[in-house]
């Protein structure tokens, strides 16, 4: 059986290894679908909504991430229907937890952040939560800053994938939903943490940092990471 | 251009630092032909002791953090055809903002008490009164174009500003950025 398969994106048609998620498809084929939880060999879980797509014949949009490119399938990535929804979603993000980007460690290497340029994003049309939320400086070398935490799941699936550390986890429902390290316990309290990093690397914002940067020090260094993921056979 | 009335342009500053307007100086070449093309009508660069009417473009920095920033964003709303939010604290409330999780009299017992050595009491004779968060411009008026940034890019600024001149809708994306 060829292990090939072709697909149409945005009318163009498009070799893709038999298995691979439409994400992967589109990427390999030099189209950039966006995304803030997806990462090359941690397993896909279509936490952020961001790389929503239309597949003709299906009347909902599906996350391109996790779902799996079939032979014949025709899909569009870019149109004005997905940009309004990529727009929304990332300012229902913005909106939830209290991101001051002038403030933060993260600042101007910030996934979040580029991905609203890039979009367009010029403001958010939703009521902002102002939650108040904790700083987790327990830990000797990095800080967990809930405020700026969009629930990628990135940390909790590197660690639990790749470090086999398992430290983190998401406690809570809906808008409720919370990082948490071991059941609860202070990040410096955990008995599974090595202190690797991976989680504080792979994080697309300024919610995982290390310690003693200032802001706009914090810049993530994101692939390495991802070479040891497929190394160590998260996904793929 | 010439023989038309010029544009006339007015700035606010609500709960911000300044910085946008330092940013608004900063267009350089762009000055020399908004003061041919634009009067500047109100704002602290200028002496106007009231908001006249029939203001063409508004630029507001800063957050709504009190009564009186409230009043003055509905009185520019009421007077003004574009009202363009300039800056993160306008756009997004941003540092501003970082009071919200406390509430009002609390934050001011800690600031104007507890933090003060001598003449230990809140002001409350001519000071506005805080409102429980700090809001961005949109959540009390309508906003027709928000520049995020901070400060904002003076090449966003200007390209607002000469797009709005020449007629044309201005358009953002990948020029703005928060923070
Ligand atoms: S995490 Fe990103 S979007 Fe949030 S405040 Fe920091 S730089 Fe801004
Ligand atoms: S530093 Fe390493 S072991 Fe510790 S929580 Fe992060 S990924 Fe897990
Ligand atoms: S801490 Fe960072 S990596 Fe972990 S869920 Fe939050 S945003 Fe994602
Ligand atoms: S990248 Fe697919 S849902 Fe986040």
């Amino acid at each position: 059986m060829d292990s090939k398969i072709t697909i149409r994106i945005d009318g163009e048609l498009v070799k893709a290894d038999r298995g691979s998620t439409i994400f992967e498809t589109a990427k390999a084929a030099g189209k950039r679908i966006p995304g803030l939880c997806n990462m090359k060999g941690l397993k896909p879980v279509g936490a952020c909504r961001l790389c929503m797509v239309e597949v003709a014949g299906v009347n909902r949009l599906l996350p391109s991430c996790t779902t799996p490119a079939q032979e014949g399938m025709s899909v569009t990535i870019h149109s004005a229907r997905l940009d309004a929804y990529r727009k929304q979603a990332l300012e229902l993000l913005l909106s939830e937890r209290n991101h001051v980007c002038a403030v933060c460690v993260s600042n101007g290497h910030c996934e979040l952040q580029s991905l609203a340029t890039a979009l367009g994003v010029t403001n958010v049309r939703y009521g902002y939560r102002y939650p108040k939320l904790g700083v987790d400086l327990s830990h000797p070398r990095y800080v967990l800053d809930h405020n700026r935490c969009i629930l990628c799941t990135r940390c909790v699936r590197v660690c639990a994938e790749v470090e086999g550390a398992h430290v983190w986890d998401i406690a809570g429902r809906g808008i409720h939903s919370m990082l948490t390290c071991e059941m609860n316990r202070t990040w410096g309290g955990s008995r599974n943490c090595t202190s690797c990093g991976k989680c504080v690397q792979v994080c697309p914002t300024g919610a995982l940092a290390e310690k003693g940067f200032a802001v706009e020090e914090m810049v993530k260094r994101t692939t390495s990471v991802e070479r040891l993921a497929v190394v160590r056979g998260g996904s793929r | 251009m010439s023989g038309q009335a010029k544009v006339k342009l007015a700035t606010a500053w609500l709960d911000g630092c300044s910085g946008c307007h330092m940013s608004l100086l900063d267009v350089d070449e762009l000055l020399v032909a908004l003061v041919e093309r634009v009067e500047l009508v109100y704002g602290p660069l200028v002496d106007a002791p009231e908001y006249p009417d029939a203001v063409d473009v508004a630029l507001v920095e800063g957050a709504v953090s009190s009564v009186g920033d409230q009043k003055l964003a509905q009185t520019i709303r009421a007077k003004t055809r574009i009202l363009i939010s300039l800056g993160d604290c306008a756009v997004t409330s941003n540092v501003p903002s970082m009071r919200n999780t406390i509430p009002v009299q609390k934050l001011l017992e800690r600031v104007y008490i507890e933090g003060a050595d001598a003449a230990q009491a809140i002001p409350a004779d001519g000071v506005p009164a805080l409102l429980r968060h700090a809001v961005p411009l949109a959540d009390v008026v309508k906003v027709d174009i928000h520049i995020p940034g901070c400060p904002p890019k003076p090449g966003a600024i200007a390209h607002v500003l000469t797009s709005l001149l020449d007629g044309k809708k201005p358009e953002l994306t990948g020029l703005v950025k928060f923070g």
